[in-house]
């Protein structure tokens, strides 16, 4: 029997859901956006070899891949990570929507077995949708750790649900897990009718059902899923059922009775009744060990110096140094190193092939000059955007980012953000194409565009070999001092940015910040892998698109000159005209070369052609020792080089960055407006640098 | 600090000082946030301890229904912890 099935997994945040998921799909993932939001989608296909022993699909019993993709192939759709099914958030609204909707064969609900009271929450909302449900309880090693035990057939009882233990992180139970869940979706088993009400509640959510059946069964709905969401005051709900003014005059005055009676607001009602349910449930099947409630859990005793009130800043400052040197450091600066070795080899060899082949020479120079250099340059930053997102990414998985967060909400609020930007915006000091898409995790649309637009300010990797190279040339002396005061001179203005954006485009406050600090956990390798995998790739993607138009232009107008000619040299080219045009525009900031402005129109391609670009134009090798002389050829005096750098520091984003930017603001326009906008901020901070280091004699 | 006994003269849970205890009265705020603390399972009725404080006082760390949650002292503020009635 061939059928295709879908599963949901839905799931609070923290429950090993992507463990999960990971596990059951492997490399089979798809990694999207829900339809008209940045809500990120992730579905796969089950592995095969979970399948093994039902016999019903005709696989191997040791499963191993088919060839091609069978219509008995189970699609897994990962919901996002949520811990009720309200109307308020998108993740919520989407998540409700897909399994009221598009009805998947079976809801899998993964539940944190240390968490069970919390995460049950979401599980008798999900019981009531009318979709089959099985429940895995994940992370079982921590529960027999503590010396607990869950009483699975007790609670598969009272929730009217097949339940099954399960370890994500170490493979357990998941092929028994898969087996009820194909189980379930074969025998299509009706919804659980789980009452847990009481009372007066009770009395009035029967009389909403009664009176809505109609309607919710003629929408497909279960209308004791509807019930209860027009039970807690859910507008959506009311929408899709078209309620007429009378039954919602009805419903208005059951529930308002049912407010009296139970001296509490409807939604505070709910809630009292699910969680009283939960606590009769778990008194029945959880039985806690020996440990005392009030003990420290291995979690609290770490927690004791990261959120210490005097140690915890240090150590997080310590923390990031760590990422930072991991990345730039040693370590990354080999890796990088090996890559654009790679890189360039490769190019010779292509080079090299075109050549023998005798391919029309401007084809060549198309080709090699043009397109690889151009695409070999971006994609040489790639190691470390990837360095970067798995430390960012362990750093995430153990549960110290949200920590992170805690401590640094309160200085975050001045600016009108709360604690959850400062994840994005740290990861911007490595490189603005992951610290904008890690941005995505905020539910707040209008946190989101305005942590979007101050993360470029934040100095990223890139700039650094154009500080390091600046500062051999004319700080010696003092080169660990010009980086620094070019760091902090990122994050002044960001904060200056900031206040003024706060005021001007983003009234209000950021969204609230009630956020779980879960246990920590040692990330597992293979979702840090996967994670940055998932980054490397849609990092290449973008490279390939975007960067690919881009480097062709840029490659075209320093080829050529207006006539269409070869051009005899780069000043010769377009692109020198037009250096040579808007040059005066920099005059007044210290460096009106056609020079300086040629670098900064191929810094937009990516930020290290600053270097390579001034290189080429003075003819030298940028590694040589000819190289600093040729720097202070272009950059008669500090102030120039320090307002230049300025500049560099402060303007409009590589290419890369600007499309990560267009992506996740979802707006053109936007993109738009934050690039013009930078370079005017560059361009004021720049005069300003530059006046004032000339009062000051430099 | 005796276990036995909620905090005294606690009137929401921003008042709570690290290691005290209280039971939730009243939810308050609005819309999303009302909810939001409703569903993170804080409750009438429920027992909810002050874990600690950020480095500058705010947010707060509390503990409840065997997790912490972080939670600013605005919105702390909003629920209101019941008072032991005094006994004559």
């Amino acid at each position: 029997m061939s059928q295709q099935y879908t599963f949901a997994l839905a799931g609070n945040q923290n429950s090993g859901k992507t463990t999960l998921f990971n596990v059951l799909t492997g490399s089979n993932q798809h990694v999207g956006n829900w339809p008209g939001v940045t809500v990120e989608q992730k579905t796969g296909v089950l592995l095969h070899h979970h399948h093994g022993g039902s016999g019903h699909f005709g696989a191997p019993a040791f499963g191993g891949k088919r060839d091609k993709a069978e219509n008995n192939d189970i699609r897994i759709v990962d919901l996002p990570g949520i811990y009720s099914l309200s109307p308020y958030s998108m993740e919520e609204i989407v998540s409700r929507n897909f399994i009221t909707l598009e009805k998947p064969d079976v809801v899998i609900n993964i539940v944190d077995a240390t968490n069970l009271e919390r995460n049950l929450y979401l599980t008798l909302q999900l019981l009531q949708l009318g979709t089959p449900v099985v429940i895995a309880l994940n992370m079982m090693d921590e529960v027999r750790a503590h010396g607990d035990v869950i009483k699975v057939d007790e609670l598969s009882k009272w929730l009217q649900a097949p339940v099954v233990a399960i370890c994500a992180r170490k493979g357990e139970g998941i092929d028994e897990l898969v087996r009820l869940a194909i189980d379930a979706a074969e025998n299509h088993r009706p919804a659980p009718r789980v009452d847990i009400c009481t009372g007066a509640a009770h009395k009035a959510l029967h009389a909403i059902i009664h009176l809505v059946e109609p309607k919710a069964q003629a929408v497909g709905l279960n209308p004791r899923y509807a019930a209860t969401k027009l039970f807690e005051g859910d507008d959506p709900m009311k929408e899709m059922l078209q309620l007429t003014e009378d039954e919602n005059h009805i419903i208005e005055e059951i529930l308002t009775e049912m407010e009296q009676t139970e001296g509490m607001e409807r939604a505070a009602v709910m809630a009292d009744v699910r969680y009283r349910y939960i606590e009769r449930l778990l008194e029945k099947s959880y039985i806690r060990g020996s440990r005392d409630d009030d003990e420290p859990t291995k979690s609290d005793k770490i927690d004791r110096l990261l959120t210490h009130p005097v140690m915890a800043i240090p150590v997080f400052i310590l923390m990031m140094l760590l990422v930072f040197w991991i990345t730039f450091g040693p370590f990354g600066t080999w890796v990088a190193d090996g890559f654009a070795a790679l890189v360039d080899g490769g190019i010779g060899f292509i080079g090299d092939a075109l050549a023998r082949a005798d391919v029309a020479v401007w084809l060549q120079e198309l080709i090699v000059s043009g397109v690889l250099t151009g695409v070999g340059s971006v994609l040489s930053f790639m190691p470390t955007i990837v360095i970067l997102f798995m430390c960012l990414s362990i750093l995430e998985d153990s549960g110290y980012m949200a920590r992170a967060a805690f401590l640094m909400d309160k200085p975050l609020r001045r600016l009108g953000l709360n604690g959850r930007s400062f994840i994005p915006m740290i990861m911007g000091f490595g490189c603005t194409v992951p610290a904008v898409m890690s941005a995505r995790s905020m539910s707040s649309r209008r946190d989101r565009r305005f942590t979007i637009l101050l993360t470029p300010f934040m100095s990223c990797g890139a700039k650094v070999p154009v500080y390091a190279l600046f500062a051999a040339a004319f700080f010696n002396d003092n080169k660990v001092l010009v980086m620094s005061l070019m760091y902090l001179g990122g994050i002044l203005v960001a904060i200056l940015a900031g206040l003024i954006l706060k005021r001007v485009l983003f009234h209000g406050d950021a969204a609230p910040f009630i956020m779980e600090l879960p246990a920590y956990r040692l990330p597992t390798p293979r979702n840090v892998l996967r994670n940055m995998w998932d980054k490397a790739k849609d990092f290449v993607q973008r490279a390939f698109t975007v960067i690919f138009l881009a480097t062709i232009a840029v490659w075209f107008l320093q080829s050529f000159n207006f006539r269409f000619e070869a051009a005899a040299s780069v000043q010769d080219s377009i692109l020198g005209t037009l250096a040579g045009v808007i040059a005066p525009i920099f005059a007044p900031l210290g460096f009106g070369t056609v020079e300086a402005s040629t670098a900064v129109l191929t810094g937009i391609m990516a930020k290290e052609s600053v270097v390579s670009t001034l290189a080429v134009l003075a003819g030298v090798d940028a590694e040589s020792g000819a190289m600093l002389a040729a720097l202070h050829g272009v950059f008669p005096s500090v102030a120039s080089a320090l307002s230049f750098l300025t500049f560099i520091l402060l303007y409009m984003p590589c290419v890369a960055a600007f499309a990560a930017m267009k992506r996740e603001l979802e707006s053109r326009t936007w993109a738009v407006c934050s690039a013009l906008g930078q370079c005017g901020v560059a361009w004021v901070c720049a005069l300003v640098v530059y006046r004032v280091c000339l009062l000051l004699g430099l | 600090m005796d276990k036995k006994q909620p905090a005294a003269k606690r009137e929401n849970v921003a008042q709570l000082q690290p290691g005290e205890w209280g039971i939730v009265d009243t939810v308050g705020g609005e819309g999303a946030l009302h909810r939001h603390l409703l569903d993170m399972g804080i409750t009438p009725g429920v027992h909810v301890t002050l874990r600690k404080t950020a480095p500058m006082g705010d947010p707060l760390e509390i503990h409840l229904r065997g997790y912490s949650l972080t939670l600013r002292k605005d919105d702390a503020a909003r629920i209101t912890l019941r008072q032991e009635e005094e006994q004559e």
